[in-house]
Protein backbone atom coordinates (compact mmCIF):
# COMPACT_ATOMS: atom_id res chain seq x y z
CA UNK A 1 0.00 0.00 0.00
CA UNK A 2 1.39 3.37 -0.94
CA UNK A 3 1.20 6.02 1.72
CA UNK A 4 -0.65 8.48 -0.43
CA UNK A 5 -3.78 7.56 1.54
CA UNK A 6 -2.40 9.57 4.39
CA UNK A 7 -2.55 12.79 2.44
CA UNK A 8 -5.78 12.12 0.62
CA UNK A 9 -9.24 12.29 1.98
CA UNK A 10 -11.95 9.73 2.39
CA UNK A 11 -10.17 6.41 3.09
CA UNK A 12 -12.02 4.11 5.51
CA UNK A 13 -10.56 2.63 8.66
CA UNK A 14 -10.13 -0.70 6.86
CA UNK A 15 -8.11 0.82 4.03
CA UNK A 16 -5.36 2.39 6.14
CA UNK A 17 -2.44 0.74 8.00
CA UNK A 18 -2.97 0.07 11.71
CA UNK A 19 -1.64 2.52 14.26
CA UNK A 20 -1.31 5.27 11.63
CA UNK A 21 2.04 3.88 10.46
CA UNK A 22 3.60 5.44 7.39
CA UNK A 23 5.51 2.89 5.38
CA UNK A 24 7.14 5.08 2.74
CA UNK A 25 10.24 7.25 3.20
CA UNK A 26 10.00 10.89 2.10
CA UNK A 27 6.24 10.66 1.99
CA UNK A 28 5.78 14.24 3.19
CA UNK A 29 5.94 15.23 -0.49
CA UNK A 30 2.36 13.98 -0.69
CA UNK A 31 1.35 16.57 1.87
CA UNK A 32 0.50 19.68 -0.13
CA UNK A 33 0.90 22.36 2.52
CA UNK A 34 0.00 24.95 -0.08
CA UNK A 35 -3.60 24.28 1.03
CA UNK A 36 -2.88 26.27 4.17
CA UNK A 37 -2.01 29.49 2.31
CA UNK A 38 -4.13 32.61 2.72
CA UNK A 39 -1.62 35.00 1.08
CA UNK A 40 0.20 34.25 -2.18
CA UNK A 41 3.64 35.70 -3.01
CA UNK A 42 3.71 37.49 -6.37
CA UNK A 43 7.13 38.44 -7.74
CA UNK A 44 7.73 41.54 -9.78
CA UNK A 45 10.27 40.01 -12.21
CA UNK A 46 11.48 43.40 -13.41
CA UNK A 47 12.52 44.54 -9.94
CA UNK A 48 14.12 41.22 -8.83
CA UNK A 49 17.93 41.39 -8.55
CA UNK A 50 18.40 37.59 -8.06
CA UNK A 51 20.06 38.05 -4.68
CA UNK A 52 18.61 34.66 -3.55
CA UNK A 53 17.64 35.96 -0.10
CA UNK A 54 14.12 34.60 -0.59
CA UNK A 55 15.50 31.19 -1.61
CA UNK A 56 17.60 30.74 1.52
CA UNK A 57 15.06 32.21 3.91
CA UNK A 58 12.07 30.16 2.65
CA UNK A 59 11.29 27.74 5.53
CA UNK A 60 9.57 25.33 3.12
CA UNK A 61 12.46 25.36 0.64
CA UNK A 62 9.89 25.85 -2.10
CA UNK A 63 11.50 28.66 -4.13
CA UNK A 64 13.29 26.95 -6.98
CA UNK A 65 16.68 27.81 -8.43
CA UNK A 66 17.08 27.67 -12.19
CA UNK A 67 19.89 25.96 -14.08
CA UNK A 68 21.53 29.34 -14.75
CA UNK A 69 21.69 30.02 -10.98
CA UNK A 70 18.85 32.55 -11.03
CA UNK A 71 15.74 32.48 -8.86
CA UNK A 72 12.99 30.27 -10.29
CA UNK A 73 9.30 29.83 -9.60
CA UNK A 74 7.69 29.52 -6.22
CA UNK A 75 6.17 26.03 -5.81
CA UNK A 76 2.62 26.82 -4.80
CA UNK A 77 1.94 23.17 -3.88
CA UNK A 78 4.02 23.72 -0.77
CA UNK A 79 4.19 27.51 -0.19
CA UNK A 80 2.23 28.19 3.03
CA UNK A 81 2.15 31.93 2.36
CA UNK A 82 4.17 32.86 5.43
CA UNK A 83 5.50 36.01 3.74
CA UNK A 84 9.10 35.69 4.94
CA UNK A 85 10.32 36.02 1.32
CA UNK A 86 8.52 39.35 0.96
CA UNK A 87 9.93 40.54 4.29
CA UNK A 88 13.56 39.74 3.52
CA UNK A 89 13.55 40.92 -0.11
CA UNK A 90 15.97 43.94 -0.19
CA UNK A 91 14.26 45.47 -3.21
CA UNK A 92 10.70 44.65 -2.06
CA UNK A 93 9.80 42.93 -5.30
CA UNK A 94 7.57 40.29 -3.65
CA UNK A 95 4.04 41.25 -2.78
CA UNK A 96 1.73 39.07 -0.65
CA UNK A 97 -1.72 39.06 -2.20
CA UNK A 98 -4.92 37.65 -0.69
CA UNK A 99 -5.39 34.07 -1.91
CA UNK A 100 -9.06 34.80 -2.42
CA UNK A 101 -8.12 37.04 -5.35
CA UNK A 102 -6.92 33.96 -7.27
CA UNK A 103 -9.75 31.62 -6.40
CA UNK A 104 -12.60 33.90 -7.45
CA UNK B 1 9.58 -30.86 35.32
CA UNK B 2 7.48 -28.35 37.17
CA UNK B 3 8.78 -27.16 40.43
CA UNK B 4 6.84 -25.90 43.44
CA UNK B 5 8.49 -22.89 45.04
CA UNK B 6 7.50 -20.63 47.93
CA UNK B 7 7.29 -17.27 46.17
CA UNK B 8 5.59 -13.94 46.64
CA UNK B 9 3.26 -12.95 43.81
CA UNK B 10 5.84 -10.38 42.75
CA UNK B 11 8.56 -13.02 42.59
CA UNK B 12 6.21 -15.27 40.65
CA UNK B 13 5.77 -12.54 38.01
CA UNK B 14 9.56 -12.11 37.94
CA UNK B 15 9.91 -15.89 37.41
CA UNK B 16 7.60 -15.58 34.42
CA UNK B 17 9.74 -12.72 33.10
CA UNK B 18 12.88 -14.82 33.56
CA UNK B 19 11.33 -17.60 31.52
CA UNK B 20 9.98 -15.23 28.86
CA UNK B 21 13.43 -13.56 28.68
CA UNK B 22 12.18 -10.35 27.04
CA UNK B 23 14.46 -8.24 24.82
CA UNK B 24 13.90 -5.03 26.76
CA UNK B 25 12.67 -4.27 30.27
CA UNK B 26 12.39 -0.61 31.22
CA UNK B 27 11.39 0.31 34.73
CA UNK B 28 11.56 2.97 37.37
CA UNK B 29 13.77 1.40 40.04
CA UNK B 30 12.32 2.82 43.27
CA UNK B 31 8.94 3.05 44.97
CA UNK B 32 6.14 2.52 43.91
CA UNK B 33 8.04 -0.24 42.10
CA UNK B 34 7.55 -3.67 43.65
CA UNK B 35 9.41 -6.94 44.22
CA UNK B 36 8.71 -7.76 40.57
CA UNK B 37 11.51 -5.53 39.30
CA UNK B 38 13.73 -6.12 42.32
CA UNK B 39 13.69 -9.86 41.63
CA UNK B 40 14.00 -9.43 37.88
CA UNK B 41 17.03 -7.16 38.42
CA UNK B 42 18.56 -10.01 40.45
CA UNK B 43 18.01 -12.40 37.54
CA UNK B 44 19.55 -9.80 35.22
CA UNK B 45 22.58 -9.28 37.48
CA UNK B 46 23.03 -13.04 37.77
CA UNK B 47 23.09 -13.38 34.00
CA UNK B 48 19.95 -15.53 33.88
CA UNK B 49 18.29 -13.31 31.27
CA UNK B 50 19.57 -11.60 28.12
CA UNK B 51 17.28 -8.60 28.50
CA UNK B 52 18.39 -5.01 28.17
CA UNK B 53 17.33 -3.63 31.57
CA UNK B 54 16.84 0.13 31.33
CA UNK B 55 16.52 2.00 34.61
CA UNK B 56 14.75 5.25 33.89
CA UNK B 57 14.01 8.37 35.90
CA UNK B 58 10.22 8.12 36.05
CA UNK B 59 7.34 5.89 35.00
CA UNK B 60 6.48 8.32 32.22
CA UNK B 61 9.97 7.57 30.90
CA UNK B 62 9.60 3.85 31.63
CA UNK B 63 6.57 3.56 29.39
CA UNK B 64 8.14 5.89 26.81
CA UNK B 65 11.20 3.66 26.72
CA UNK B 66 8.93 0.62 26.31
CA UNK B 67 7.16 2.35 23.41
CA UNK B 68 10.48 2.98 21.67
CA UNK B 69 11.76 -0.53 22.30
CA UNK B 70 8.53 -2.16 21.18
CA UNK B 71 8.34 -0.01 18.04
CA UNK B 72 11.91 -1.11 17.40
CA UNK B 73 10.68 -4.69 17.38
CA UNK B 74 11.76 -5.81 20.85
CA UNK B 75 9.64 -8.00 23.11
CA UNK B 76 9.11 -5.50 25.91
CA UNK B 77 7.91 -5.87 29.49
CA UNK B 78 7.61 -3.50 32.44
CA UNK B 79 5.95 -3.37 35.83
CA UNK B 80 4.57 -0.66 38.05
CA UNK B 81 1.94 0.15 40.67
CA UNK B 82 -0.23 2.94 41.98
CA UNK B 83 1.11 6.45 41.32
CA UNK B 84 3.59 4.91 38.87
CA UNK B 85 0.76 3.80 36.63
CA UNK B 86 -0.85 7.21 37.02
CA UNK B 87 2.36 8.89 35.85
CA UNK B 88 2.43 6.60 32.79
CA UNK B 89 -1.09 7.62 31.82
CA UNK B 90 -0.24 9.73 28.79
CA UNK B 91 2.00 7.06 27.29
CA UNK B 92 -0.48 4.22 27.92
CA UNK B 93 -2.58 5.66 25.11
CA UNK B 94 0.49 6.00 22.89
CA UNK B 95 1.30 2.31 23.41
CA UNK B 96 -2.20 1.18 22.46
CA UNK B 97 -2.62 3.77 19.71
CA UNK B 98 0.63 2.70 18.03
CA UNK B 99 -0.50 -0.93 18.50
CA UNK B 100 2.58 -1.95 20.45
CA UNK B 101 2.44 -5.35 22.19
CA UNK B 102 3.95 -4.23 25.51
CA UNK B 103 3.21 -6.34 28.59
CA UNK B 104 3.02 -4.71 32.01
CA UNK B 105 2.42 -6.20 35.43
CA UNK B 106 0.58 -3.87 37.80
CA UNK B 107 0.48 -4.54 41.54
CA UNK B 108 -2.83 -2.76 42.21
CA UNK B 109 -2.43 -0.12 44.86
CA UNK B 110 -4.22 3.03 46.02
CA UNK B 111 -3.75 6.49 44.54
CA UNK B 112 -3.00 9.61 46.59
CA UNK B 113 -4.29 11.51 48.52
CA UNK B 114 -4.09 10.64 51.37
CA UNK B 115 -0.76 8.93 50.74
CA UNK B 116 -1.25 5.18 50.92
CA UNK B 117 0.68 2.24 49.53
CA UNK B 118 -1.80 -0.61 50.00
CA UNK B 119 -4.12 -2.70 47.86
CA UNK B 120 -6.80 -0.89 45.88
CA UNK B 121 -7.89 -1.12 42.25
CA UNK B 122 -8.09 2.64 41.66
CA UNK B 123 -4.83 2.65 39.70
CA UNK B 124 -5.96 0.11 37.10
CA UNK B 125 -9.51 1.44 36.98
CA UNK B 126 -8.16 4.90 36.21
CA UNK B 127 -6.46 3.40 33.15
CA UNK B 128 -9.35 1.26 31.98
CA UNK B 129 -10.12 3.35 28.91
CA UNK B 130 -6.54 3.63 27.70
CA UNK B 131 -6.90 0.85 25.16
CA UNK B 132 -5.01 -1.85 27.06
CA UNK B 133 -6.19 -5.42 27.43
CA UNK B 134 -6.61 -5.96 31.18
CA UNK B 135 -6.26 -9.30 32.94
CA UNK B 136 -6.77 -9.75 36.68
CA UNK B 137 -5.17 -12.44 38.83
CA UNK B 138 -6.59 -14.12 41.92
CA UNK B 139 -3.15 -14.94 43.28
CA UNK B 140 0.52 -15.31 42.45
CA UNK B 141 -0.03 -18.46 40.41
CA UNK B 142 -2.54 -16.79 38.14
CA UNK B 143 -0.36 -13.68 37.81
CA UNK B 144 2.57 -15.92 36.79
CA UNK B 145 0.50 -17.69 34.15
CA UNK B 146 -1.22 -14.49 32.97
CA UNK B 147 2.20 -13.02 32.11
CA UNK B 148 2.90 -15.75 29.56
CA UNK B 149 -0.59 -15.58 28.18
CA UNK B 150 -0.24 -11.80 27.95
CA UNK B 151 2.92 -11.96 25.84
CA UNK B 152 1.29 -14.21 23.25
CA UNK B 153 -2.00 -12.30 23.30
CA UNK B 154 -0.34 -8.91 22.85
CA UNK B 155 1.76 -10.07 19.91
CA UNK B 156 -1.01 -11.84 17.98
CA UNK B 157 -1.16 -10.23 14.52
CA UNK B 158 -4.93 -9.71 14.67
CA UNK B 159 -4.64 -8.13 18.15
CA UNK B 160 -1.41 -6.11 18.55
CA UNK B 161 -2.44 -4.36 21.74
CA UNK B 162 -0.61 -3.86 25.03
CA UNK B 163 -1.67 -6.08 27.93
CA UNK B 164 -1.81 -5.17 31.62
CA UNK B 165 -1.58 -8.06 34.09
CA UNK B 166 -3.08 -6.98 37.40
CA UNK B 167 -2.44 -8.55 40.78
CA UNK B 168 -3.37 -7.27 44.22
CA UNK B 169 -0.70 -5.03 45.73
CA UNK B 170 0.83 -6.43 48.93
CA UNK B 171 -1.86 -9.08 49.41
CA UNK B 172 -0.63 -10.93 46.33
CA UNK B 173 2.54 -9.07 45.33
CA UNK B 174 4.16 -9.46 48.76
CA UNK B 175 2.29 -12.53 50.05
CA UNK B 176 4.08 -15.88 49.83
CA UNK B 177 2.29 -18.82 48.20
CA UNK B 178 3.30 -22.19 46.85
CA UNK B 179 3.80 -21.42 43.18
CA UNK B 180 4.14 -24.13 40.57
CA UNK B 181 6.87 -22.93 38.22
CA UNK B 182 6.63 -24.82 34.96
CA UNK B 183 9.56 -26.20 33.06
CA UNK B 184 11.68 -23.43 31.45
CA UNK B 185 11.79 -25.16 28.07
CA UNK B 186 8.04 -25.65 27.97
CA UNK B 187 7.40 -21.99 28.74
CA UNK B 188 10.04 -20.87 26.24
CA UNK B 189 8.40 -23.12 23.67
CA UNK B 190 5.01 -21.63 24.48
CA UNK B 191 6.03 -17.98 24.26
CA UNK B 192 8.36 -18.51 21.27
CA UNK B 193 10.14 -15.60 19.60
CA UNK B 194 8.55 -12.26 18.77
CA UNK B 195 7.72 -11.68 15.13
CA UNK B 196 7.40 -7.91 15.26
CA UNK B 197 4.97 -5.93 13.13
CA UNK B 198 6.82 -3.31 11.04
CA UNK B 199 9.75 -2.85 13.43
CA UNK B 200 11.68 0.43 13.24
CA UNK B 201 14.94 -1.51 13.27
CA UNK B 202 14.08 -3.19 9.97
CA UNK B 203 16.10 -0.53 8.17
CA UNK B 204 15.44 -2.00 4.74
CA UNK B 205 11.74 -1.28 5.22
CA UNK B 206 11.65 2.10 6.97
CA UNK B 207 8.41 3.17 8.64
CA UNK B 208 7.23 6.22 10.53
CA UNK B 209 5.54 5.68 13.89
CA UNK B 210 3.23 8.25 15.41
CA UNK B 211 2.47 10.81 12.70
CA UNK B 212 0.03 13.66 13.23
CA UNK B 213 -3.55 12.74 12.33
CA UNK B 214 -6.16 15.40 12.73
CA UNK B 215 -9.87 15.54 11.87
CA UNK B 216 -9.26 13.47 8.78
CA UNK B 217 -7.82 10.21 10.11
CA UNK B 218 -7.58 10.21 13.93
CA UNK B 219 -11.04 8.67 14.39
CA UNK B 220 -10.42 6.12 11.63
CA UNK B 221 -7.09 5.05 13.15
CA UNK B 222 -8.35 4.89 16.74
CA UNK B 223 -11.41 2.94 15.63
CA UNK B 224 -9.14 0.15 14.41
CA UNK B 225 -8.63 -0.74 18.08
CA UNK B 226 -12.29 -1.79 18.34
CA UNK B 227 -12.04 -4.93 16.15
CA UNK B 228 -8.59 -5.61 17.68
CA UNK B 229 -10.24 -5.79 21.12
CA UNK B 230 -12.91 -8.11 19.68
CA UNK B 231 -10.19 -10.31 18.20
CA UNK B 232 -8.48 -10.36 21.59
CA UNK B 233 -11.38 -12.33 23.04
CA UNK B 234 -11.06 -15.13 20.50
CA UNK B 235 -7.27 -15.05 20.70
CA UNK B 236 -7.33 -15.22 24.50
CA UNK B 237 -9.36 -18.44 24.45
CA UNK B 238 -7.15 -20.02 21.78
CA UNK B 239 -3.89 -19.10 23.50
CA UNK B 240 -5.37 -20.12 26.86
CA UNK B 241 -6.12 -23.55 25.45
CA UNK B 242 -2.51 -23.89 24.37
CA UNK B 243 -1.29 -22.86 27.80
CA UNK B 244 -3.69 -25.40 29.32
CA UNK B 245 -1.67 -28.19 27.75
CA UNK B 246 1.23 -27.13 30.00
CA UNK B 247 -0.63 -26.07 33.14
CA UNK B 248 -3.76 -28.21 33.00
CA UNK B 249 -5.83 -25.14 33.91
CA UNK B 250 -8.67 -23.37 32.19
CA UNK B 251 -8.41 -19.79 30.98
CA UNK B 252 -11.86 -18.30 30.63
CA UNK B 253 -12.92 -14.65 30.64
CA UNK B 254 -14.59 -15.42 33.93
CA UNK B 255 -14.36 -18.23 36.44
CA UNK B 256 -17.71 -19.60 37.56
CA UNK B 257 -17.34 -21.01 41.06
CA UNK B 258 -20.46 -22.86 42.24
CA UNK B 259 -22.67 -20.52 40.21
CA UNK B 260 -24.67 -23.20 38.40
CA UNK B 261 -27.55 -23.49 40.91
CA UNK B 262 -26.61 -20.48 43.07
CA UNK B 263 -29.41 -18.22 44.28
CA UNK B 264 -26.94 -15.54 45.38
CA UNK B 265 -23.71 -14.70 43.55
CA UNK B 266 -20.85 -12.37 44.43
CA UNK B 267 -18.83 -10.89 41.58
CA UNK B 268 -15.23 -10.07 42.47
CA UNK B 269 -11.73 -9.68 41.03
CA UNK B 270 -8.21 -10.48 42.21
CA UNK B 271 -7.52 -11.79 45.73
CA UNK B 272 -11.01 -11.10 47.09
CA UNK B 273 -12.23 -13.81 44.70
CA UNK B 274 -10.07 -16.21 46.74
CA UNK B 275 -11.56 -14.98 50.01
CA UNK B 276 -15.03 -15.37 48.54
CA UNK B 277 -14.29 -18.96 47.41
CA UNK B 278 -13.49 -19.89 51.01
CA UNK B 279 -16.80 -18.39 52.13
CA UNK B 280 -18.71 -20.12 49.32
CA UNK B 281 -17.23 -23.47 50.41
CA UNK B 282 -18.21 -22.82 54.02
CA UNK B 283 -21.77 -21.78 53.17
CA UNK B 284 -22.21 -24.62 50.68
CA UNK B 285 -21.41 -27.06 53.51
CA UNK B 286 -24.36 -25.56 55.34
CA UNK B 287 -26.51 -26.08 52.27
CA UNK B 288 -26.63 -22.43 51.17
CA UNK B 289 -26.81 -22.02 47.41
CA UNK B 290 -24.19 -19.34 46.89
CA UNK B 291 -21.53 -18.83 44.27
CA UNK B 292 -18.75 -16.59 42.97
CA UNK B 293 -18.24 -15.08 39.54
CA UNK B 294 -14.60 -14.10 39.21
CA UNK B 295 -13.73 -11.66 36.43
CA UNK B 296 -10.39 -12.58 34.87
CA UNK B 297 -10.57 -10.29 31.86
CA UNK B 298 -11.78 -6.73 32.40
CA UNK B 299 -10.86 -5.31 28.98
CA UNK B 300 -12.25 -6.38 26.61
CA UNK B 301 -15.16 -6.87 29.00
CA UNK B 302 -16.95 -10.22 28.62
CA UNK B 303 -20.53 -8.86 28.68
CA UNK B 304 -22.29 -11.88 27.19
CA UNK B 305 -20.39 -14.40 29.33
CA UNK B 306 -21.28 -12.41 32.45
CA UNK B 307 -24.92 -12.28 31.40
CA UNK B 308 -24.95 -16.01 30.76
CA UNK B 309 -23.39 -16.71 34.18
CA UNK B 310 -25.81 -14.51 36.09
CA UNK B 311 -29.08 -15.05 34.21
CA UNK B 312 -30.55 -17.73 36.47
CA UNK B 313 -29.62 -16.34 39.86
CA UNK B 314 -31.84 -14.28 42.15
CA UNK B 315 -29.43 -11.75 43.62
CA UNK B 316 -25.96 -10.45 42.76
CA UNK B 317 -23.54 -8.36 44.79
CA UNK B 318 -20.63 -6.76 42.94
CA UNK B 319 -17.51 -6.13 45.00
CA UNK B 320 -15.49 -3.14 43.84
CA UNK B 321 -12.13 -2.17 45.26
CA UNK B 322 -12.34 1.23 43.60
CA UNK B 323 -14.71 4.16 43.44
CA UNK B 324 -15.89 6.23 40.56
CA UNK B 325 -16.87 9.39 42.39
CA UNK B 326 -20.30 10.54 41.34
CA UNK B 327 -20.98 7.39 39.32
CA UNK B 328 -21.38 3.63 39.66
CA UNK B 329 -18.27 1.81 40.89
CA UNK B 330 -16.34 0.53 37.83
CA UNK B 331 -17.05 -3.22 38.00
CA UNK B 332 -20.62 -2.67 39.21
CA UNK B 333 -21.33 -0.47 36.20
CA UNK B 334 -20.07 -3.14 33.79
CA UNK B 335 -22.09 -5.89 35.47
CA UNK B 336 -25.20 -3.72 35.33
CA UNK B 337 -24.58 -3.17 31.61
CA UNK B 338 -24.19 -6.91 31.08
CA UNK B 339 -27.64 -7.66 32.50
CA UNK B 340 -29.62 -5.08 30.54
CA UNK B 341 -30.78 -7.47 27.83
CA UNK B 342 -32.10 -10.11 30.22
CA UNK B 343 -35.89 -10.32 30.38
CA UNK B 344 -35.76 -11.34 34.04
CA UNK B 345 -32.87 -9.64 35.77
CA UNK B 346 -31.47 -10.60 39.20
CA UNK B 347 -31.50 -8.02 42.01
CA UNK B 348 -28.19 -6.18 41.80
CA UNK B 349 -26.22 -4.50 44.57
CA UNK B 350 -22.95 -2.59 44.66
CA UNK B 351 -20.50 -3.25 47.51
CA UNK B 352 -17.42 -1.05 47.62
CA UNK B 353 -14.75 -2.35 49.97
CA UNK B 354 -11.11 -2.35 50.91
CA UNK B 355 -9.92 1.03 49.63
CA UNK B 356 -6.37 1.82 50.66
CA UNK B 357 -5.84 -1.79 51.66
CA UNK B 358 -8.54 -1.93 54.34
CA UNK B 359 -8.90 -5.64 55.01
CA UNK B 360 -11.87 -7.61 53.85
CA UNK B 361 -12.40 -10.69 56.00
CA UNK B 362 -14.31 -13.90 55.34
CA UNK B 363 -16.84 -12.66 57.90
CA UNK B 364 -17.43 -9.52 55.77
CA UNK B 365 -18.08 -11.62 52.67
CA UNK B 366 -20.32 -13.97 54.67
CA UNK B 367 -22.31 -10.96 55.86
CA UNK B 368 -22.74 -9.82 52.23
CA UNK B 369 -24.05 -13.27 51.26
CA UNK B 370 -26.38 -13.31 54.26
CA UNK B 371 -27.87 -9.92 53.43
CA UNK B 372 -27.86 -10.72 49.72
CA UNK B 373 -29.96 -13.86 50.21
CA UNK B 374 -32.56 -11.80 52.06
CA UNK B 375 -32.08 -8.86 49.66
CA UNK B 376 -31.38 -6.69 52.67
CA UNK B 377 -28.59 -4.72 51.03
CA UNK B 378 -28.97 -1.15 49.91
CA UNK B 379 -28.31 -0.39 46.23
CA UNK B 380 -24.88 0.90 47.16
CA UNK B 381 -23.03 -0.42 50.22
CA UNK B 382 -19.65 0.30 51.72
CA UNK B 383 -18.10 -2.76 53.35
CA UNK B 384 -15.90 -2.15 56.39
CA UNK B 385 -16.36 1.63 56.27
CA UNK B 386 -16.99 3.43 59.54
CA UNK B 387 -19.84 5.79 58.77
Amino acid sequence: MSDEWFFKKGRSNKEIPIGGLIKEAGSSKHFKTGDWRSFRPIVNEEKCINCMFCVVYCPENCIKVKEDGKRGEIDLDYCKGCGICAQVCPVKCIEMKEEAEFTK
Amino acid sequence: MSNVKALTGGEAVAEAMRQINPDVVAAYPITPQTIIMQKFADFHADGLVDSELVRVESEHSAMSCCVGASAGGARTITATASAGLALMWEILGVASGLRLPIVMAVANRALSAPINIHCDHSDAMGARDSGWIMLFSEGGQEAYENMMLAVRLAERKDVLLPVMVNLDGFITSHGVENITVYDDDKIKGFVGEISANKPLLDIKNPVTYGPLQLQDYYFETRSQQIPAMENAKKAYLEIGKELSSITGKEYGFVEKYQTEDAKAIIVAMNSTAGTTKAVVDKLREKGKKVGLLKIRMFRPFPYSEVMEALQNTKAVAVLDRALSFGANAPLFGEIKNSLYELKKRPALFSCVYGLGGKNIYESDVEEVFKKLSKKELGLINYIGLRE
